[in-house]
């Protein structure tokens, strides 16, 4: 409170008050230094932060017409299209907004992978990461299901379903998720409470996620620590620029999409109002659950007493959980990939593993698209269980430099273009 | 290494793209509609031509539960003739103050009257088959526009020597599984088109599927207008952030 100065006496007289000028300066301001060499793909935090902001907006707004009953959702969608003014551009901007959010926050992920983000001592950070990711797919599966289109009902009734699998109590505990004997309007109302409620657990997840952030700052793409002053600089105003300069790109690439192909992401189906009676074709999911989709539907065989639904459910959610651990899994002491030559690799093979485990998932579960699924799943787990250990122990990598200013120093001729050029690499 | 990755991840997404395409049905003819593009609008003299053949053909069977007569105002009918057209249809209202339900003249403000009253009337008058409802259709299936035209224009053939129809079905080569209780709807000259336009089989199949884009994405124009003006000002805005983050970040070092 007392380090804030300012010779301007009504922000001194709110200052003593409510000290929310330190506050701020703290956040994102002269007290928040930053490393310097972020690279873009650091902005995928902030983007984040926008969709979140995005789809409560948006949200809050469509509730306000939408109608959570069984005879009347998909017509009252439908009327928000039509009739309520601009209805169809907010609910453009909602529905493709949950797979913007989806792209953002998986490059988001997959830039912590790379960069070693996880790792001591930010394992808390990663893990808060990783429950706001669950509470991501948890939210945009219910609200899936609130247009009440085909894919809505039977997505819901599909996934719903897969706590049947559980012994003993599944099947009581499919009947407690649906309020009833099947997915109907007590399953519908409450997906529609918890699709409100949840945006705003996330907030608060994410409110600890930032938390946890400053107490260490960023990592950075040469994933060493800041040595000191000349390596960090204050986040305002130099990430908050550049932070509204990505904003600005990835709202034109969103709007380009929201306003020419608004229905390229969906499914044709969920245009088809719910029919308990007519199953479709492909029952898919959104592209975004697409690789977990192929990991349940990956496992076709018992083992002993387990039934291959349960192993299918176990690895599932398994795919995701072992996040939580990844921290204690990767042991190799170095951060960035920049100095793995072998992880850097395997990162991009597990990339690749993910892409064709979401194509798996796109399609039917049949061969021979089962059989990628089930070496896509087997990867995918032997990805963290073996080859990160191993990497841990038999990989050699590069000597790291001395300090962030080193290298950045080092980069250009003019004194210009050894300030700017190394650090907008990726 | 990057090179393998590169070929795996162009395989997975071209046997994606080949998938999309890939069902029981035959490939989509490459048709082009006047709605195509970030630039593109409705043809209107299109959108009332298909208008005529769904009303003296389609309305036969299929609801459009979705639609007003005032939203017929989008395909550049004047208040004059919207009304004339919604007086042609009789609506049941009610109750009334004796508590009795009643038939007028349609109304602007009704929607398109259907052809039944509930789905099972539909389904007992067509041999057990519900024909859907049209509002969304061109939506409701991949490519929905060119689905539609080719199953009315071009997919009505004689079944192949061992495929089996049963009663009450036709073979038609762009519909799921080949079997459509829909028999052929169309031939030539069943509509006389009010503008003069012949009206070949193929003609009044363009123009129904127009119409039906419309029926279920009415605010297409209105959409891609606005998507024009907001992306350019995206880009002007982001271009000008970008100068302002180099200026800011210029005085490091």
């Amino acid at each position: 409170m007392s380090d804030f100065q300012t010779t301007n006496p009504v922000i001194k007289w709110i200052e003593y008050r409510l000290p929310v000028f330190s506050f701020l300066d703290h956040a994102i301001g002269t007290k928040y230094p930053t490393p310097k060499n972020l690279s873009y793909w650091w902005n995928f935090g902030s983007l984040a932060g926008l969709m979140l902001v995005i789809m409560i907006a948006t949200g809050i707004v469509l509730a306000m017409q939408y109608t959570a009953h069984v005879d009347y959702a998909f017509d009252s969608v439908e009327r928000i299209m039509r009739d309520v003014n601009y209805g169809w551009l907010i609910r453009y901007i909602h529905m493709n907004g949950g797979s913007f959010f989806f792209i953002v926050v998986y490059i988001h992920i997959f830039r912590g992978r790379y960069y070693g983000s996880y790792k001591a001592p930010r394992e808390l950070l990663w893990m808060l990461g990783v429950v706001i990711l669950l509470a991501m797919m948890a939210t945009a599966f219910m609200g899936y299901v609130l247009p009440w289109g085909q894919m809505s009902f039977w997505g819901a009734k599909v996934i719903t379903s897969l706590f049947s699998a559980f012994p003993l109590i599944g099947e009581d505990i499919v009947i407690w998720l649906w309020g009833g004997f099947s997915v109907d309007n007590p399953t519908l109302n409450r997906f529609f409470s918890l699709h409100y409620l949840l945006p705003f657990v996330l907030v608060g997840i994410v409110v600890v996620h930032i938390w946890a952030l400053h107490q260490f700052g960023s990592n950075n793409p040469l994933g060493i620590e800041t040595k000191g002053p000349q390596d960090s600089i204050p986040f305002h105003p130099y990430y908050t620029v550049k932070d509204l300069y990505g904003m600005g790109v990835f709202l034109a690439v969103f709007a380009a999409v929201v306003f020419f192909i608004p229905n390229a992401m969906g499914e044709a189906d969920n245009y088809i109002e719910a029919n308990s009676l007519v199953t479709p074709a492909h029952i898919v999911p959104e592209w975004y659950f697409l690789p977990y989709y192929a990991i349940l539907r990956s496992i076709t065989f018992d083992i002993w007493f387990l039934s291959a639904k349960l192993i299918g459910v176990i690895l599932m959610f398994g795919s995701i959980l072992v996040l939580l651990i990844l921290p204690w899994l990767d042991r190799s002491p170095v951060r960035s990939s920049k100095f793995r030559p072998l992880h850097k690799q395997l990162f991009w093979v597990f990339v690749a593993d993910c892409i064709l485990l979401g194509w798996v998932g796109a399609n039917p579960a049949e061969p021979p698209y089962l059989y990628f699924g089930q070496a896509g799943t087997v990867y995918y787990f032997a990805h963290f269980f073996i080859v990160l250990p191993l990497l841990s122990v038999l990989e050699r990598p590069r000597p790291l430099p001395s300090s962030i200013s080193e290298p950045v120093l080092k980069g250009g001729g003019t004194a210009m273009g050894a300030t700017t050029k190394p650090m907008e690499k990726a | 290494m990057k090179r393998i990755i590169a070929g795996i991840l162009g395989a997975a997404l071209l046997s994606l793209g080949a998938q999309a395409q890939a069902s029981e049905s035959k490939a989509l003819p490459d048709y082009s509609w006047s709605f195509d593009g970030i630039f593109g609008q409705f043809d209107r003299a299109a959108l009332q031509r298909g208008y005529q053949v769904y009303r003296e053909v389609c309305a036969g069977c299929h609801s459009m539960r979705l639609v007003t007569f005032r939203n017929l105002a989008d395909l550049g009918y004047d208040a004059e003739q919207i009304k004339a057209f919604a007086v042609e249809t009789t609506v049941i209202d009610g109750p009334d103050d004796e508590g009795e339900m009643f038939e007028r003249d349609g109304k602007p403000s009704d929607r398109l009257p259907s052809p039944f009253p509930n789905d099972k009337a539909a389904a007992a008058a067509n041999g057990g088959a519900t024909p859907p409802d049209l509002s969304l259709m061109a939506k409701a299936r991949p490519h929905g526009p060119s689905y539609i035209r080719a199953l009315l224009a071009a997919g009505y053939e004689e079944p192949p020597g061992d495929f089996e129809i049963l009663e009450g079905q036709n073979y038609n080569t762009y519909f799921p599984g080949n079997r459509i209780a829909m028999a052929a709807p169309l031939d030539d000259d069943v509509v006389e088109y009010q503008d003069g336009t012949e009206a070949s089989v193929d003609q009044m199949a363009a123009d129904v599927s127009h119409f039906l884009m419309w029926t279920a994405e009415p605010k297409l124009e209105q959409r891609k207008e606005m998507g024009i003006k907001v992306v350019l000002f995206l880009l002007v805005l982001s271009g000008i952030l970008y100068a302002v983050k180099r200026k800011v970040w210029a005085d490091l070092h």
